[in-house]
């Protein structure tokens, strides 16, 4: 076959596959409804998904900064915390109770902004330093934030914040996880994207290579941080009482746990880790306290054997927008790299 | 005046101990450039050692002190061994993340043996002198001149010995010290022996001035004295004691003169402040990128 008709070839099997996407979505949605609607599964198993896709959500958050573009941030559980009260104060002081349902969506977006506006202030800090110093600078954000939320009487303090209905669902659940997927692969695969992974590899030669480097940093905090926040916003009204100690350092080992264990600078990798680590973590809990014993030891086990995490950079080819693949096929079968 | 004067002895011992344990990170940070995030835990297991130490062996102080800094150097240098070793050449956050695991294994292995926090039996008993309006506990003032004396004597052995010699080689090239022969495993391993140890004296000096102990009591303190270490500059032996004493004064002024709630917040900014103005930390060189 010649080399335009293989492409053709392809071009016409990838779009097929592109079709299918959207169709296949959509149906996992309905199918999620009527879960929801109908109690189809144990509710304990709906549960658990719930909080998978939570995982999902901030792990693939996180990834962004800390696998794609290389920095190490380790106070990821404070922008959650953002989003969650943000989320939690509005649906349960600011919008009338009749209402909050309604609202709900509206609630968590704003819960997701105002988490983005924490981010970018992050951003600052890490236009002037790297690796160990802005990972200090996030984590003592992240104590920043919980302090912050003991002092103030209005969300309770330290005793925490309570009075959310049970709004977080298993269609808003996958809703989320599929939109934030869906933002974080665009732009991993755009311009933009590129000057993310350019930082990731070396920032200097990526500023040369005129890469607006502070641009590019501060935009990929706060589309991270964004996440956070939903993921956050989500996690209060399912959990339906928060206080400052759920989101402390222990909250952001758990997010790099299952950004590393699944693999870096991959979505597939987020997807994995956080599933993994999620439904690990619930096998073992006949095991009682003895659980987070194994837990660690198997990730230590994990990082000794396959130190890039499970997938390893390497990433599921749907995740891959169409026009990546096919290049990257044909260079390859021509004998380059792509 | 003599309410400061109060606060700077209290600020004193709180430092001394941050210092102490912010050494270890910087030790093995400057060997291996890796930040070995089960030291906190560490220090929580040589305030461990040192109640099974007085609570069921009944040992007077100074065995106990020699008892837990030897258990956490050995667990440290095992925890090297087996976990961190095989990970050198491999990328820096596998290294990290098997720290983060170490340490969440050692929390969790404690808890599960000892689900109640523990109360340290006192060791030395406690005498109180006013001088000048200031009181003194002989409890803080062994506290503080015992971390200077462990400080002293690390800053001995690593300017003065072969030893040291040997791991500022290290930290200066790990390719060409081998060459030279330095047995570059040997002096690691002693490294994070040394490191530990000083880890698990400060835990047993904890377990004097706060003799109730859990699990859980090495995260924030570890995290602390980390940021004391970057603080003073990582990879720097005497910026991490500059670093420990500013968190301890810090940390202290706050609750003096804010609601103690407030502490870890006006801390954590006035750090955030500090490394926006001198991100390399106060000792540190600054980093220069190449391409």
């Amino acid at each position: 076959m010649g080399r335009n008709q293989e492409r053709e070839h392809r071009t016409k099997q990838g779009l097929a596959g592109h079709r299918l996407l959207p169709v296949l979505l959509a149906g996992l949605f309905i199918v999620s409804l009527a879960i929801d609607r109908f109690e189809l599964l144990d509710p304990y198993v709906q549960l658990i998904v719930m909080y998978i896709g939570i995982n999902i959500i901030l792990t693939v958050s996180l990834n962004l900064v800390n696998g794609y573009m290389g920095e190490f941030s380790v106070g990821h559980a404070g922008f959650m915390a953002v989003g969650a009260y943000t989320a939690s104060f509005l649906t349960v002081k600011v919008l009338p109770v009749h209402l909050a349902a309604w609202f709900f969506p509206l609630a968590v977006i704003a819960g997701g902004l105002a988490a983005a506006a924490i981010g970018l202030l992050v951003a600052v800090p890490s236009f002037k330093t790297r690796g160990d110093y802005l990972a200090i600078v996030t984590l003592a954000f992240g104590m920043i934030v919980k302090s912050a939320v003991e002092n103030i009487d209005a969300l309770g303090g330290p005793r925490g914040f309570l009075g959310m209905e049970k709004l977080t669902s298993l269609p808003w659940v996958f809703f989320w996880v599929v939109f934030s997927l869906w933002v974080i692969r665009n732009l991993i695969y755009s311009n933009f994207g590129r000057g993310v992974l350019s930082i990731r590899e070396d920032e200097a030669a990526s500023a040369l290579m005129s890469v607006n480097t502070k641009q590019v940093k501060v935009l990929a905090f706060a589309v991270s941080s964004f996440f956070a926040g939903i993921a956050g916003g989500l996690f209060a009204h399912l959990l339906q009482f928060i206080n400052p100690r759920t989101f402390d350092i222990i909250k952001s080992t758990d997010i790099l746990i299952m950004v590393y264990l699944g693999g870096i600078g991959s979505l597939a990798g987020s997807i994995l880790g956080a599933t993994v680590y999620t439904v690990i973590l619930e096998v073992l809990r006949p095991l009682g306290v003895w659980r987070m014993v194994f837990m660690p030891l198997l990730l230590v086990i994990l990082m000794l054997y396959r130190p890039k995490g499970i997938t390893g950079l390497r990433e599921f080819p749907w995740f891959i927008p169409f026009r990546d693949r096919l290049a990257g096929t044909l260079s390859r079968e021509e004998g380059r790299e792509p | 005046m003599t309410y400061l004067l109060q606060q700077f002895l209290n600020a004193l011992q709180v430092g001394s101990i941050y210092a102490l344990i912010a050494l270890g990170y910087t030790l093995v940070y400057g060997i291996l450039t890796m930040i070995n995030f089960a030291h906190g835990d560490l220090f929580m297991i040589g305030a461990f050692c040192c109640f099974l130490s007085v609570a069921f062996l009944g040992l007077p102080f100074l065995p106990t002190l020699l008892l837990s800094m030897c258990g956490v150097a050995l667990l440290g240098v095992l925890i090297e061994r087996f976990a961190y070793r095989p990970l050198r050449q491999a990328p820096r956050v596998s290294a990290i993340i098997t720290a983060l695991g170490v340490g969440l294994f050692l929390e969790n292995f404690t808890l599960a043996l000892s689900p109640y926090p523990q109360q340290i039996p006192p060791l030395l008993d406690n005498r109180m002198w006013t001088l000048f309006g200031v009181s003194l506990s002989s409890l803080q003032i062994f506290i503080i001149v015992l971390s200077l004396l462990l400080m002293f004597l690390l800053d001995l052995l690593v300017r003065r010995t072969m030893v040291g010699m040997a791991m500022r080689a290290i930290s200066w090239d790990k390719t060409v010290a081998p060459l030279m022969g330095v047995p570059v495993n040997a002096v690691i391993s002693l490294t994070f022996a040394v490191g530990t140890g000083l880890g698990g004296a400060a835990g047993v000096l904890y377990g004097l001035a706060y003799p109730v102990i859990d699990p859980y009591m090495g995260v924030m303190v570890g995290w602390k004295a980390f940021i004391s270490a970057v603080v003073g500059g990582i990879g720097n032996i005497r910026g991490a004691m500059i670093g420990g004493y500013i968190l301890g004064a810090v940390e202290i002024m706050v609750v003096a003169f804010f609601p103690s709630t407030y502490r870890d917040f006006v801390a954590f900014v006035l750090l955030l402040v500090l490394l926006i103005f001198r991100p390399q930390g106060i000792l540190g060189k600054p980093q220069q990128q190449k391409v």
